[in-house]
């Protein structure tokens, strides 16, 4: 099942036919990440497309298992970087990176990008940190290992960082160790880490699920102001639609290791095309709600990524699953189909009746 | 971290000396315990046929008509300061570290132990060398490979190498390459400083049969910490990061896995040092290890006791080394 065929106007307009050189920054089309098990093929990103500009920020949603982290593991090429790993993992399809293709690659010259042009902030700084070396120690690592430089010019550049991350006493706090910080100071010195090259693109895992409520709001400013600042492309990995509303220009909703909904942030947000979509929208508790209404959780569970459910794989899970004819959402699998300035959504549902439907029995519940 | 040392440092002096109460007490109380008089005690040191005179002057010497806890501080009084003993023609003075005379020989106990050191020193740091370096290494390959060929030979092995006895591989180490084929031939110890070649060749067999059975036991724990390590985050990071992987392995795996590995290192080779009592039996080397055997044999009290100390010493020091070295990898001890 291919599924290369998306319409490849709107955000990937300027991407061209296949194989040729994209316009985007960062261009991934079809990609599919496969790891072979004993039970089975796991299909974790399975035909995945978009693209992205410098200065703009893509946020990936969806639940655990839909494959976003992958995604993003996929683009920085961690799925392969030791021989170890890299009979554990098919991938196909094509990521482009300012003009280079990476799925194609060899392994050594992604490791040369990583850090320096692509860089990563993980979910748990703690665990994500060395716990034997100094913050210091291993920010200087990363800024040496592309470029030449002395340890005490390394040194100087780590001080900064820390300093322009917002870790007071920069020069003190460069030589303590991980379990020295707080939580949101690790976070911090995770992100100087990863900006410490100046990255173009940088790629946000989670970074706020492990922090407290008023750390999130920080780190998410943070990464806002270094954004502009760098004016580097970001991708936020996440499932929590708050901290995309606050920052993403793009949305890119994943399920089932597919793509089921993609457009501009401001148009998923007031006029959802999916009903998986809604189900986030509305099992997100917000303050404006009135405290009786009940959250709507999406129900049952996510699909398996070996047997994929066939025809729409949200099918099980979906309350409109029978209002397509011919129990169309259990025999062919829905492509993304835009619905207007960029938006794009993969669902059977005729796009009258998806207008109905939000307006008229979703949007009044949230 | 300083304080840290010398906490360390403190605590391991004061288990020295619970150490050698217990010790102290396990010797000269258990013979009483048992029934055996101060007389049957003195008679021991003096040989067959004591007149009672002799046994009153040898008690009266060696204090063995004092209260136990007089004893003890005599005995200690007499690793710091030495003790004179005067009687008959030997009678002189016992040299810090004085552990006493033998009953059996009548030799100072501690230089007839320190000329043993050396012997069992080299062969045990020798040892210790190859097993480190073999063991690990095998270790990390292992884990960077797991169910690879190399790693289930490397498995097989190590499994042959913990389960077989030292005096089986000893046994068939020497049969073979002393003689079948005459490669390295029996003689005794040489000094490194006389002969680095004699000494060396001498060594070889015991080291590489001490090697192989701990080597195969590092090899496991090598590979078990390595398989953890690279599962953890700060891999992820680190290869995020565009490091090579064998920065990757070596620089943040391995560090993180030695922990484990120290502290194993460490009491094994405390143990050692207080003497390879099968090792030493079975190439006939005369170190602490065979000195020990030889004085358990004899019931020679007072060099079972210098012995045992030793090794006692040896193990706290050993323990005190490898708790630094702790502080030393893992910052995060040095809080606790």
């Amino acid at each position: 099942m291919t599924d290369s065929s998306e319409d490849t106007k709107g955000t990937a307009a300027a991407a061209p036919e296949k194989a040729a050189q994209p316009a985007a920054f960062l261009d991934v089309r079809d990609l599919k990440v496969h790891f072979p098990t004993d039970d089975g093929v796991v299909k974790s990103v399975d035909g995945l497309t978009f693209s992205l500009e410098k200065g703009k920020t893509l946020g990936i949603v969806g639940e655990s298992g839909s494959g976003k982290s992958v995604t993003s593991l996929a683009v920085m090429g961690l799925h392969r970087a030791a021989r170890q790993q890299r009979s554990k993992v098919t991938m196909s399809g094509e990521i482009w990176l300012d003009g280079k293709e990476l799925v194609s690659a060899d392994p050594d010259e992604v490791r040369r990008l990583r850090g320096r042009e692509m860089a990563m902030i993980f979910q748990d700084p703690l665990s994500a940190l060395h716990p034997f070396y100094s913050v210091g120690t291993q920010i200087v690592e990363a800024y040496r290992v592309h470029h030449a430089v002395d340890k005490k010019t390394a040194r100087k550049r780590a001080v900064e960082m820390l300093d322009r991350v917002g870790i007071p006493q920069p020069d003190k706090r460069v030589d303590d160790h991980p379990h020295q910080f707080s939580g949101g100071m690790r976070q911090r010195a995770m992100i100087a880490m990863a900006l410490v090259n100046n990255p173009e693109l940088l790629i946000a895992d989670e970074p706020t699920t492990a922090l407290d409520v008023t750390v999130q709001a920080q780190i998410l400013d943070l990464i806002r102001d270094l954004q502009k600042e760098f004016g580097s492309a970001v991708i936020i990995i996440t499932h929590d639609l708050g901290v995309v509303a606050e920052l993403a220009d793009d949305l890119l909703v994943m399920y089932g290791g597919r793509c089921v909904e993609r457009g501009p942030a401001e148009k998923v947000f007031s006029a959802p095309q999916h009903p998986y979509t809604w189900g986030l929208l509305g099992s997100m508790p917000r303050i404006d709600r009135d405290q009786t209404d009940r959250l709507i959780p999406v129900k049952g569970s996510p699909p398996s990524l070996i047997n994929v459910p066939s025809g729409c794989a949200f099918n099980p899970r979906c309350p409109y699953a029978d209002v397509p004819e011919d129990n169309l959402t259990r025999t062919v699998r829905p492509e993304l189909r835009e619905v207007g300035g960029g938006h794009f959504s993969a669902c059977h549902l005729p796009q009258e009746e998806r207008e109905r439907i939000w307006t008229e029995e979703i949007a009044p519940k949230l | 971290m300083y304080s840290y040392i010398i906490r360390r440092l403190i605590s391991a002096v004061v288990l020295l000396l619970i150490v050698s109460a217990v010790t102290f007490g396990i010797f000269f109380l258990l013979p009483k315990l048992a029934g055996q008089t101060t007389d049957q005690l003195a008679q021991q040191y003096i040989g067959k046929a004591p007149t009672p005179a002799d046994i009153a002057a040898v008690k009266k010497n060696l204090g063995l008509d004092k209260p136990v806890f007089e004893q003890y501080w005599d005995f200690l009084k007499g690793i710091f300061v030495g003790v004179d003993y005067k009687f008959g023609p030997e009678a002189a003075k016992c040299h810090v570290p004085c552990f006493g005379y033998s009953f059996k020989t009548h030799i100072e106990v501690w230089p007839e132990i320190q000329s043993r050191l050396p012997v069992t020193l080299s062969l045990a740091a020798g040892a210790a060398v190859l097993w480190v370096v073999s063991g690990v290494a095998t270790g990390v390959l292992s884990a960077l490979r797991p169910g690879s060929v190399f790693d289930r030979m490397a498995m097989t092995v190590a499994l042959a190498g913990v389960s077989l006895p030292m005096f089986f591989t000893g046994a068939l180490a020497l049969a073979l390459f002393t003689y079948q084929w005459p490669i390295f031939e029996r003689s005794d110890y040489v000094p490194l400083m006389e002969d680095p070649f004699l000494w060396a060749r001498t060594l070889v067999l015991p080291w590489v049969t001490l090697a192989f059975l701990y080597s195969a036991l590092y090899a496991r724990l090598t590979r078990a910490g390595m398989l953890e390590t690279l599962s953890e985050d700060y891999i992820r990071t680190a290869r995020a990061k565009g490091l090579r992987e064998g920065k990757v392995v070596v620089r943040h795996g391995l560090r993180a896995a030695l922990t484990p590995i120290i502290t194993v290192f460490g009491m094994d080779l405390g143990l050692l040092l207080g003497g390879a009592l099968i090792t030493e039996q079975v190439f006939s080397l005369k170190g602490v290890g065979a000195f020990a055997v030889e004085a358990i044999n004899a019931n020679d009290l007072p060099n079972i006791l210098g012995v045992t100390l030793l090794a006692a010493f040896f193990i706290v020091l050993c323990n005190l080394v490898v708790d630094v070295l702790y502080a030393a990898v893992d910052p995060r001890v040095r809080l606790s």
